[in-house]
């Protein structure tokens, strides 16, 4: 940092620009690209011979996706249903980056969805206290339902990834326990279907009006937490703590870093980003919960998470290009092509994306191998040579 | 051999861990017969023991079993496989699709070879990528569960007009000859113990599905081949220390490969089993994550066939009372807090007096909820095999030994 800074006050404006892009290491980049693009690419590939076994033109399939994606109410309802996802990818990273395996995102986020809109429902309140009850509640019921992996982790040593899957179970059946009348749930009258009491208009967040539709307001909600999830991680204490205690217990616990309590805060951290990933759809769409809820939030999240590598860009515009897949199945069921392939590309991209980056970790692994060999060569060949010449003076 | 005999030692160093008396497991195992028989006579919920009930357990526990045995050979060769549950969907579409063109036993083979598809992109991805193996198995899920959804659509649905296969051919199911007439008439009586035990025993030998005959079979052969052949010696050192197994020449890919493929061809079968013989049609989201209570019912049975098989009959015991729909379930909560309070006395009278104390209050919980409700709610039983995994993890994790280099990268050379 200091560096980029003393050679961009010696020069003029260009050369301090030029300065920061020579500091890049490109092959670092390029590296870190091209396995997302392997990937996408490998899909892309998999998916056409699917569609082509099955009759079907794949190029055609491909045009209609882009052509429908960039339609200006596409984009906005991709932007909308990309909120959720990034919010779930973001409490996936969060775990990752700590060696954490919250693979319970799934069930937080019912949870966090299912509280919030109760409370939020029952109590009489002006809207927007009710909005921010939502809110509150959402994040605490995700973060302490997270919280029972945490603390079966760091009090009995039980392995977050399988309670976390358990935890999942019972949360779904126990939402459909509390989703009954004679429970929690209500039932409008004439209708059949059981939601949470559904919040007055006035309790709904504010959207942008834009010419393609309404932009959730949550949007902006999405950007700051991602932009506070980077500075968390790279600019803090107790980032630089929860990322060594993920790389290594040991070294964590050398340097006086309470391993079980960075556990317990990153478990509880990540549910509650869980939590919350239930609430715009809540706040901006249905107003109640009840059991058509998007399914599987939490395992998209998990997919976003690997696709971006951790980090509140990349989960971004995998959260993007997830909304963009959603949406386009809904037009592809139009034009005569099974909605459900794109299920396929999405499934075939999560699985070739660990590969890719496994393959490029190694093939870069590899070159710096033998560039510091080359180097190291070169280096005693000199040595050698200068000896050589010493001694033949 | 060697490795087993030092596994044995170990459980007895650590006290009284797994390795329990053979006498004492009989001791244990009546205990629980006249428990629940008492519960039975004292409730009148006859379906505690009927031979209703215990068939429809075993039809329930044999894809939770199937499911869990191959997360056994999985794991037992060094693989998490959290895929179980995509492999068990590959299963339950490949065998309707195989069954309905070729006839049943063909659906059975290609429902096995659907799951074995994807045990053996899980090895792909995990042995030769060295991926993580948490990832691969989430990814594998989605994977499959896309993948039928496609399918099927491209399938059945043009034919039945819904992603719902046309009914499936039957596979044959017997009663055994001469027993089974004679012990429904014994279970009638509703005496004490005997009709109980009638009851059970009925439930094992009447309508008895080929699969079920076949997943038993498969049970004790790989309690077999793992545990008392070199093969499985070796599978399990991969396992355990797979460096050490490399250094003994054994090739620890190959080994992984194979169990890996193999774990994923009985989910697959467990699908099957679902698909025809639980129903006669395959259904989007038809295993409800049956795949994910096979882990769960491996991990209650500490990694062993004989445990395994004891979670996933409890877990399906739970499934059917409630499936039944009978007020049985209820009857079962006084059961708990008779078991929860036994477990406080022989607590107490070795003198772990706090715990004794935790048992109790949990005792007079069940017992206060058996006391003020009529029933249990559906949703709730549903939570139990969950809930039981979770409170078997809190309090025994001590005492369960997963295989040591369970879910560690491992690559070829990398001891030297």
């Amino acid at each position: 940092m200091s560096d980029n800074q003393n050679a961009g006050s010696a020069g003029g404006g260009s050369s301090r620009i030029r300065a920061y892009f020579d500091r890049l290491d490109w092959e670092r980049i390029g590296l870190a690209v091209a396995a997302p693009v392997l990937a996408i690419l490998f899909a892309a590939l998999v998916t056409s011979v699917v569609l082509l076994i099955s009759g079907k033109s794949p190029t055609l399939a491909l045009s209609d996706i882009f052509s429908y994606d960039i339609h200006p109410d596409s984009t906005v309802a991709i932007l909308n249903r990309a909120t959720t996802y990034f919010l779930a990818g973001l409490a996936v990273a969060l775990g990752f980056r700590m060696n954490l395996f919250n693979i319970g995102v799934e069930g937080q986020y019912r949870i966090g969805a299912f509280f919030g809109a109760y409370v939020a429902g029952v109590v009489s309140a002006p809207g927007p206290v009710k909005i921010i009850l939502a809110i509150l509640v959402g994040v605490l019921a995700g973060a302490l339902w997270a919280g029972i992996a945490a603390v079966l982790k760091v009090t009995r040593g039980v392995n977050e990834v399988i309670a976390s899957i358990m935890l999942n179970y019972i949360a779904i059946n126990l939402i459909a326990y509390l989703l009954q009348t004679n429970t929690l749930g209500y039932q409008p009258p004439g209708s059949n279907n059981v939601s949470t009491k559904p919040l007055p208009a006035d309790a709904m967040f504010f959207t942008i009006g834009t010419y393609g539709g309404q932009i959730w307001g949550f949007v902006i909600i999405a950007v700051v937490l991602g932009v506070g999830f980077h500075l968390l991680l790279s600019r803090t204490r107790f980032g630089f703590d929860l990322r060594t205690a993920g790389q290594s217990d040991g070294a964590a616990q050398a340097s006086g870093v309470n391993v079980k309590r960075m556990i317990l805060t990153a478990l509880l951290l990540s549910g509650g980003l869980a939590g919350l990933a239930g609430i715009p759809e809540l706040l901006q769409d249905a107003g109640s919960y009840n059991l058509t809820f998007p399914p599987g939030i939490g395992f998209t999240g998990i997919a976003i998470a690997l696709l971006g590598r951790n980090n509140p860009i990349g989960i971004a515009l995998g959260a993007l290009m997830w909304g963009a897949f959603d949406r386009a199945s809904n037009q592809l069921g139009f034009d005569g092509f099974q909605p459900e392939i794109t299920l396929i590309i999405e499934g075939t991209i999560v699985i070739s994306v660990v590969v890719a980056y496994e393959l490029v970790r190694r093939y870069g692994l590899k070159r710096q191998q033998s560039r510091v060999g080359r180097e190291l060569a070169a280096a005693a060949a000199q040595a050698a040579g200068s000896k050589n010449k010493e001694a033949a003076a | 051999m060697s490795t087993s005999s030092i596994v044995v030692k170990n459980d007895k160093q650590d006290g009284k861990r797994v390795g329990m008396r053979r006498s004492t497991v009989y001791f244990l195992i009546a205990l629980a017969l006249i428990g629940v028989s008492a519960v039975r006579a004292l409730t009148s919920a006859t379906d505690l023991t009927s031979s209703g009930q215990v068939a429809g357990t075993l039809a329930l526990a044999v894809p939770i079993g199937m499911a869990g045995l191959g997360g056994l050979w999985s794991e037992r060769s060094g693989v998490v496989n959290i895929g179980l549950e995509g492999m068990m969907i590959l299963g339950t579409f490949f065998g309707a699709w195989g069954s309905w063109h070729w006839g049943a036993w063909a659906g059975v083979l290609t429902g096995i070879l659907g799951g074995a598809l994807g045990g053996l992109l899980h090895a792909l991805v995990t042995v030769t990528f060295t991926v993580d193996h948490v990832v691969s198995g989430v990814a594998i899920n989605l994977l499959a569960l896309g993948s039928t959804q496609y399918l099927a659509s491209q399938t059945f649905q043009k034919v039945v007009g819904s992603k719902q296969s046309p009914p499936l051919a039957a596979l044959s199911s017997w009663n055994i000859p001469g027993v089974s007439p004679w012990l429904t008439k014994l279970e009638a009586h509703h005496w004490f113990f005997v009709s109980d035990v009638a009851g059970i025993l009925g439930g094992f030998v009447t309508g008895l599905s080929v699969l079920t005959v076949l997943a038993a079979a498969l049970m004790v052969g790989t309690y077999f081949l793992l545990w008392r052949t070199p093969f499985g010696l070796r599978l399990r050192s991969c396992g355990e220390n797979p460096i050490a197994a490399e250094s003994l020449g054994v090739n620890v890919y190959k080994y992984k490969y194979i169990a890996v493929v193999v774990s994923g061809a009985l989910a697959g079968l467990g699908g099957v089993f679902m698909v025809m013989v639980s129903s006669n049609v395959y259904q989007d989201g038809q295993t409800g994550g049956r795949g994910f209570i096979g882990l769960a019912a491996l991990i209650f049975g500490n990694w062993r066939v004989g445990g395994l098989s004891l979670g996933a009959m409890l877990f399906g015991y739970t499934d059917s009372l409630q499936l039944r729909g009978s007020d049985a379930v209820h009857a079962l909560l006084l059961g708990v807090a008779v078991l929860l309070a036994a477990i406080a006395i022989r607590k107490a009278l070795s003198k772990a007096y706090r715990q004794a104390v935790v048992y109790v209050v949990f005792a007079g919980v069940f017992w206060l909820w058996y006391g003020t409700t009529h029933e249990v709610a559906p949703a709730l039983v549903n939570c139990s095999p969950y809930v039981i995994t979770l409170v078997v993890l809190a309090f025994a994790s001590q005492r369960l030994r997963m295989p040591k280099a369970d879910g560690m990268p491992y690559r070829k050379g990398q001891g030297k």
